[in-house]
């Protein structure tokens, strides 16, 4: 007859234990991602953001932190046959999102293209500028963030700065951005913008509606990018760019509403996404009506 | 008399009540577009509307002419081959358009006149796809008329100045 041994702890499970309490008094207790925060000390850290900017502004900033909307999947749709390259909407965007004015940052690039050769990127103009548009022979391509389905720019974020919204809106997290900017070389539409700057903004620009995963002032050595106005589509406005444009060739609504006017163009349009076949899986679309 | 008028309202009601019922099966498609659509005022040139001012007791002259006396300034680049003002603008009632049918439509409703011709532009404007559209994307919407961004006289939307270019990325001073 043996008598049962008393079970010993290993020296591996005495490390391991030890490993995990430490990780899990460290995630428990240490600083955490803004929308990971429960609800009232979001409150705190946001009426702290809003004295800091009112301060620097010199007049009441608003900071919401409005959540997404039951039932919203938020999609964008592009009509190419319509833009006629204006940049009305580049400059509407930088006066919406607080973008820095120098040194100069845009969230819309318009990219002129030539009708002979299609949707070409190696082609593209972004520095035309004639007269008057639109220019015999060419169209225009607009090009943000495509909110895409499958990111690649969030996966490569080593700290978990960036995410997807419920919604679908990517949005940034200005405080645990360390600015590495893999997410830049990650995205293949180019629409991730860094601050190698302090940004400038003069206090009579600043927009006072602002959203605290949109567009808040941004300080120097963080990524930003186009949230679909994340301030004002929550609050049921379209973004700015769709309200400004001359030609109506934006549009945006709910892709889980089948009477929007985003589920009309997809059903009833020629439709493409940009580089489909890197399976970013946008949720902006260009179009054609005609 | 009143009585049998609420009879018949009564009727309405009980033929209407079980239709009233959402039938989960079928849903009607683009209910929302054949709703009147709120439209801002038709952009009339300073002081010419409403055109009965001058031409009320003015004799009507429907032979096709060049206009010398007074609307010169308009030019027609708009099927001017085919068509003149009397075309689309009432005779009879100067402040009303027609339609080919001869029936008068208001200048607040002139995408009807427009539509006749461009019957897909029309559809795709009811659905909010044509044309500018700003307000709320879950609420009321603001539409413009056609006119708004269209001279109905010269359709082609106008070429505009772009807002100047970015700067290209620039090298730090060494």
């Amino acid at each position: 007859m043996t008598t049962p041994e008393k079970p010993k702890v290993s020296r591996r499970l005495f490390a391991a234990s030890g490993a995990s309490a430490a990780a899990w008094v460290l995630t428990a207790c240490g600083p955490r991602r803004l929308h990971e925060v429960p609800r009232d000390r979001l409150r705190v850290a946001i009426r702290e953001m809003e004295r800091k900017y009112s301060q620097q502004a010199g007049k009441e900033v608003k900071v919401s932190d409005a959540g997404a909307l039951p039932g919203v999947e938020f999609a964008y749709a592009l009509d190419i046959s319509r833009c006629i390259g204006c940049r009305r909407c580049v400059y509407a965007c930088v006066e919406e999102n607080n973008q820095s004015r120098n040194p100069q940052l845009h969230w819309i690039k318009v990219l002129s293209m030539e009708k002979e050769k299609g949707v070409d990127f190696s082609h593209a103009d972004p520095y035309y500028h004639p007269a008057t548009v639109p220019e015999e022979g060419h169209f225009y391509v607009p090009v943000a963030c495509q909110q895409c389905k499958n990111p690649p720019c969030t996966k490569v974020c080593p700290t978990g700065a960036t995410w997807t919204e419920p919604d679908g809106i990517v949005v940034i997290d200005y405080d645990w951005c360390i600015g590495c900017r893999y997410c830049m070389a990650a995205c293949p539409y180019g629409a991730r913008h860094f601050n190698w700057a302090e940004p400038v903004l003069p206090a009579d620009a600043v927009n006072t509606d602002t959203h605290y995963l949109g567009n808040r002032p941004r300080p120097k050595g963080v990524v930003e990018k186009c949230t679909f106005c994340i301030q004002r589509t929550r609050a049921g406005k379209y973004p700015a760019c769709v309200d400004v444009c001359p030609a109506g060739a934006r549009k945006f609504g709910n892709l889980l509403d089948k009477d929007s006017e985003i589920r009309y163009i997809i059903e009833h349009k020629r439709v493409l996404v940009l580089k489909e076949e890197l399976n970013t899986v946008p949720r902006f679309f260009y179009f054609y009506a005609t | 008399m009143r009585l049998t008028t609420l009879a018949a309202l009564g009727l309405a009601a009980a033929a209407l009540g079980p239709a009233a019922d959402p039938p989960s099966a079928a849903p009607a498609p683009h209910k929302r577009t054949e709703e009147r659509l709120e439209v801002p005022p038709p952009p009339f040139t300073e002081g010419l509307f409403p055109c009965t001012t001058c031409h009320e007791g003015m004799p009507v002259n429907r032979t096709r002419r060049v206009l010398k006396d007074m609307h010169d300034d308009i030019v027609l680049k708009h099927d001017e081959e085919h068509r003149w003002c009397l075309d689309c603008h009432d005779a009879t009632n100067r402040d009303r358009l027609h339609l080919a049918s001869g029936a008068p439509v208001s200048f607040e409703e002139s995408y009807l006149l427009c539509g006749q011709c461009h019957g897909e532009k029309l559809r795709d404007w009811r659905a909010g796809v044509h044309g500018r559209r700003t307000g709320s994307w879950n609420g009321p919407k603001r539409y413009l008329l056609c006119a708004h961004c269209h001279n109905p006289h010269q359709p082609r939307f106008r070429a505009l100045a772009p807002k100047p270019a970015p700067l290209p990325p620039s090298r730090a001073a060494r």
